[in-house]
């Protein structure tokens, strides 16, 4: 059964039948099927966590370090605890950003750097190759035992016999593996579910295959765990007060800086972001994930004391504790569990190299190759066709590459590490990354110079802690320096820097290039200024789980459709490119502007396949105008609002002053009107008192000179002079009521009085001019008592007043005067009605105008009106008002109801019973 | 700003930190049965009960 050609063909048999499940699980996802979407499936691939090193080392390190081993798997479970915030948080950026490898993830967080993503793929090549390495070496070693067994001299590994190492051959199959289901299409998404299937096929082989020596040791070669103790404890007496923390190198120190170590390893990892992030399909997957991949490190830790307790139990027949797996059931004369334990570590070795190369390919083409070539000018890449071919051919070169570099590195130094070694020197290199990713996540403030300097100091430190020693002790370079520092300078020793000793070394590789990394970092963020890109970046990625952090990226630029569809069909072929054109294939000659959104979607696109500073660069190419990003957007929202603010306010204040420009003019109209008003009053006031006044004069000079004049003719000249003084003085009297009805010193005496009796001695006042019209009022009124509140006098001079009007302007021929009075409850109501011409409305309010009355005057003078009739002052109507609106009442003017001319309706509160009484 | 689930898990990530490293670490590492120390046991359990817990913290809200 453990013949070179069964183990072969078993072997191969298996690697044959990934493909088979890779290719199902990519046909199930055409068919929109997909297998991987299911929280199951997603939290298995994660668990490609668990390599080679996990599958064989942990026993080792159990047997070698005691529960040390459980370290590496304690940090990811912490890791996975606060998952749902953080590794959420990355999946979100990732996804609206189109992010496909750790990479592209840190440089796109610093402002979409190139620099960075090239700092970071360099890192991770220098710090996976030998991890890569070291999934060959355990296919090697274990080929090697399972073929060789009880003979244990391990297979030298040279460069001259790589065509026997079955490693190579290994190798050799995964990259065809990787190319078929890595790079098959470039899609803008970049994930592979054929592969993320095959990978959590793989977890479950590698967990049965380790479950079942578990099972076999403990329950099988041992009658249970209780046995297995005692057994040990009586035949392995140096073993006692073992699995404790002294066991730990480094001790308590050791034990949390290793904790540490796991826990930031295990989110930086290329392989782990590629399946936690890039693969994810659904963020709630993540949930189940959280609590099932944990459960899942627990369950293949748990035999692990128990394999390495019959390891130690087996002496001679079991070897190397890193064997211990493998050589546990091949001295107890089984056939197929050790070919299962084979499969399993063959199913945990490729598992990490399948995702591992398929991340480092992406950022060597990604953030490496490609942006050099399409800066390259002479190559004139941007004036090809198609070149998706292109950056296949990139990945697919790369994935070749990095296997064979991994090969090389297995080859001519993998002797000298043991598996659990190269593991940690790899995780210390990846936790450089943590920083970056994390504060960048959480901080805003952190830069991208502060991230480089950061990243550069800690990977130098690193390589000078963990990597350079460990080369020296491999026997590649004296290891004076090692002991005695370089040039005899101590405290520059590797693992003692600056005379920090009694650490282990990769707590004390991790405590400095950390606090360097970190240091860096921090400080140079908190002294340097970020790009306007950066900036909007950090918001966004600091903000990604914020419900309200819609991502988009807005263009404001212009690029014809058929440019943009160029340059994408160049990078993606036709079919992606259509797709994201909208589904239209635009044609050379149109040069219709491509949307916003079609542009934002061309970025995504290219983002996907080639990462964001080369998207971003290669859009630019295209785009003429700038590119707007949120921060820039929300500025320019901020700036749209505050001037719409400025504006509503403008517009109020506009209005406002327009209203004020209205009322003005309407004031300053009033005002010269008013004015014109007074000058013509002013002339009429002159007038008026001219004219008594030269009647009066000229009959007193004819009354001194001629000293002839007869009695009777001296008496009429008298009279005149008497009527006109009158007249003078009644018209002064009625200016100085004016004045003082305007000044508001008009001072009433109310007592209370009869209406009716004062409408009797008004219409007695007037009967002279009645008489002499022949008018003789209608009286239509109220019972007495009608008892008001008034000053008599003034009421009286009021009512007279509307009696003077009403008989002057009463038909010439036919004249009619009518009194009504009437009373609501309320008050009473005096019209005097005429029969003359009426008011036009428009003039009804004017007449109480004190200088339109002086106009109206005029008008019956234009009418003949007789010369003898006494003329109004014009100012009778006005002073009225006043009076009566002094005394509580109203007085307005309307269209005469019975004789058709106007009506002076005249209203005043009735006086309550208290006057009356008192009355 | 944090719903109730994610500060549980906050929680229950800094209880599984402190009860993983030392001092708590240091307590747990007592000799047991046949002389070998209870550390790798005892930290077993604590592990079944963080993923136990964080089990249900995060599948029922699942179902709310």
């Amino acid at each position: 059964m453990r013949s070179s050609a069964s183990v072969l063909f078993i072997a191969f048999s298996y690697l044959a039948l990934l493909f088979v499940i890779a290719a199902w699980g990519d046909r199930r996802a055409e068919q929109r099927r997909s297998l991987v979407n299911s929280p199951t499936i997603y939290s298995l691939s994660i668990a490609v966590y668990c390599t080679a090193w996990t599958f064989y080392g942990s026993v080792g390190r159990a047997a070698t370090t005691g529960p040390s081993f459980l370290l590496i798997y304690l940090g990811p479970t912490l890791a996975m605890l606060c998952g749902w915030m953080l590794i959420r948080k990355m999946i979100r950026v990732a996804r609206a950003q189109r992010i496909t490898s750790i990479a592209d993830f840190i440089s796109a967080r610093y402002g979409k750097s190139g620099g960075i993503g090239a700092l970071v793929a360099l890192i991770a090549i220098i710090a996976i190759m030998p991890y890569i390495a070291l999934q060959l070496k355990a296919i090697t070693v274990s080929y090697g035992i399972l073929t060789q067994y009880p003979a244990q001299d391990l297979p030298q590994l040279s460069l001259s016999g790589f065509l026997q190492d079955k490693a190579f051959w290994v190798a050799l199959v995964l990259s065809v593996f990787i190319i078929l289901f890595g790079t098959r299409h470039l899609d803008a998404s970049e994930r592979h579910e054929g592969m993320v299937t095959a990978i959590a096929f793989e977890s479950l082989v590698k967990l049965f295959a380790f479950l079942a020596v578990g099972i076999f040791a403990t329950f099988y070669l041992y009658a249970g765990p209780d046995d297995l103790l005692e057994q040990a404890s009586a035949q392995l007496p140096h073993l006692q007060q073992r699995f404790g923390v002294d066991q730990v190198p480094g001790g308590a120190l050791g034990w949390f800086g290793t904790l540490v170590l796991a826990l930031l390893a295990f989110i930086t990892l290329p392989r782990q972001f590629q399946v936690l992030v890039v693969e994810n399909v659904n963020e709630q997957h993540l949930r189940r994930a959280c609590w099932l991949f944990p459960l899942y490190l627990l369950l293949i830790n748990i035999f692990v004391i128990p394999i390495a307790l019959a390891g130690l139990l087996g002496g001679g027949a079991t070897g190397e504790p890193d064997n211990f797996v493998l050589t546990l059931p091949l001295s107890a004369g089984l056939d197929w569990l050790p070919l299962i334990v084979f499969i399993g570590g063959l199913s945990a070795a490729t598992s990490m190299m399948i995702v591992e190369t398929i991340a480092l390919s992406t950022m060597v083409s990604n953030q490496l190759v490609m942006p050099m070539l399409i800066r390259l000018r002479s190559l004139h890449l941007d004036q090809r066709q198609d070149l998706s071919g292109w950056l296949l051919g990139i990945r697919r070169i790369a994935i070749i590459l990095i296997l064979i570099l991994g090969y090389l590195y297995h080859a001519l130094i993998g002797d000298a590490y043991s598996l659990v070694t190269i593991g940690l020197v790899s995780f210390a290199a990846a936790a450089q990354f943590a920083p970056s990713l994390l504060l960048g996540l959480y901080w805003k403030g952190a830069s991208r110079n502060g991230a480089a300097a950061g990243m550069i100091a800690g990977t130098l430190i690193w390589s000078w802690t963990l990597l350079i020693p460990g080369f020296a002790l491999s026997g590649w370079l004296d290891t004076g320096f090692v002991n005695h520092g370089p040039m005899g300078i101590s405290w520059l020793r590797p693992y003692a820097l600056f005379g920090l000793e009694g650490w282990d070394i990769y707590t004390h590789s991790l405590f400095w290039s950390l606090l360097a990394n970190v240091g860096l970092l921090v400080s140079l963020s908190l002294f340097s200024r970020q790009s306007s890109l950066e900036q909007t970046q950090a918001v966004l990625f600091t903000t990604a789980l914020r419900p309200e952090a819609a991502q988009a990226a807005i263009w404001q630029g212009h690029a014809s459709r058929y440019e943009l569809f160029k340059l994408l069909s160049r990078y993606l072929g036709d079919r992606v490119s259509v797709q994201l054109m909208g589904n239209k294939r635009p044609t050379p000659e149109d040069d219709s502007p491509a949307t916003p959104e079609m542009i934002a979607a061309a970025e995504h696109g290219l983002t996907g396949a080639l990462g964001s500073a080369t998207a971003r660069i290669l859009i630019n190419s295209v785009v003429r105008g700038e590119a707007l990003e949120v921060s820039s957007i929300l500025s320019i929202l901020d700036t749209t609002s505050q001037a719409l603010e400025y504006n509503r306010r403008l517009e109020q204040k506009s209005k406002e002053l327009a209203r004020i420009g209205e009322e003005l003019r309407g004031a300053n109209e009033r005002l010269r009107e008013l004015d014109r008003l007074k000058d013509e009053f002013v002339a009429m006031v002159s007038h008026e008192l001219r004219t008594p006044l030269t009647s009066i004069r000229a009959f007193a000079e004819i009354l001194r000179d001629a000293n002839q004049i007869p009695e009777d003719k001296r008496a009429h000249f008298l009279g005149i002079i008497v009527l006109e003084s009158e007249r003078l003085s009644r018209l002064i009297e009625e200016i100085l009521d004016m004045a003082r009805l305007e000044s508001g010193r008009m001072t009433l005496h109310p007592v209370p009085c009869e209406l009716t009796e004062l409408i009797h001695r008004s219409i007695d006042a007037v009967s002279r001019l009645n008489e002499e019209r022949g008018i003789t009022p209608r009286l239509v009124l109220l019972p007495p008592p009608c008892p008001v509140v008034a000053d008599p006098d003034r009421l009286q001079q009021v009512l007279i007043n509307l009696l003077g009007n009403a008989n002057k302007f009463a038909d010439d021929s036919n004249p009619e005067v009518l009194l009504t009075l009437t009373s609501d409850g309320q008050r009473y109501r005096l019209s005097v009605e005429d029969n003359g011409p009426g008011i036009a409305e428009q003039e009804q309010e004017k007449v109480f105008e004190k200088f339109h009355q002086l106009e109206r005057a005029q008008e019956p003078r234009s009418h003949s009106t007789p010369a003898n009739r006494p003329r109004g002052t014009g100012l009778g109507l006005p002073i009225s008002r006043g009076i009566v609106n002094h005394l509580g009442g109203k007085l307005w003017v309307e269209k005469g109801q019975r004789l058709g001319g106007a009506c002076f309706v005249l209203e005043l509160p009735i006086a309550d019973g208290e006057h009356s009484s008192s009355n | 700003m944090k719903t109730p689930e994610q500060s549980r898990l906050l929680a229950l990530s800094l209880l599984g930190l402190l009860l993983f490293s030392p001092p708590l670490l240091l307590l747990f590492d007592r000799p047991g049965s046949h002389g070998f120390s209870l550390l790798a046991a005892i930290i077993f359990v604590i592990w079944a009960l963080l993923i136990l817990a964080a089990a249900l913290i995060l599948e029922r809200s699942n179902e709310e």
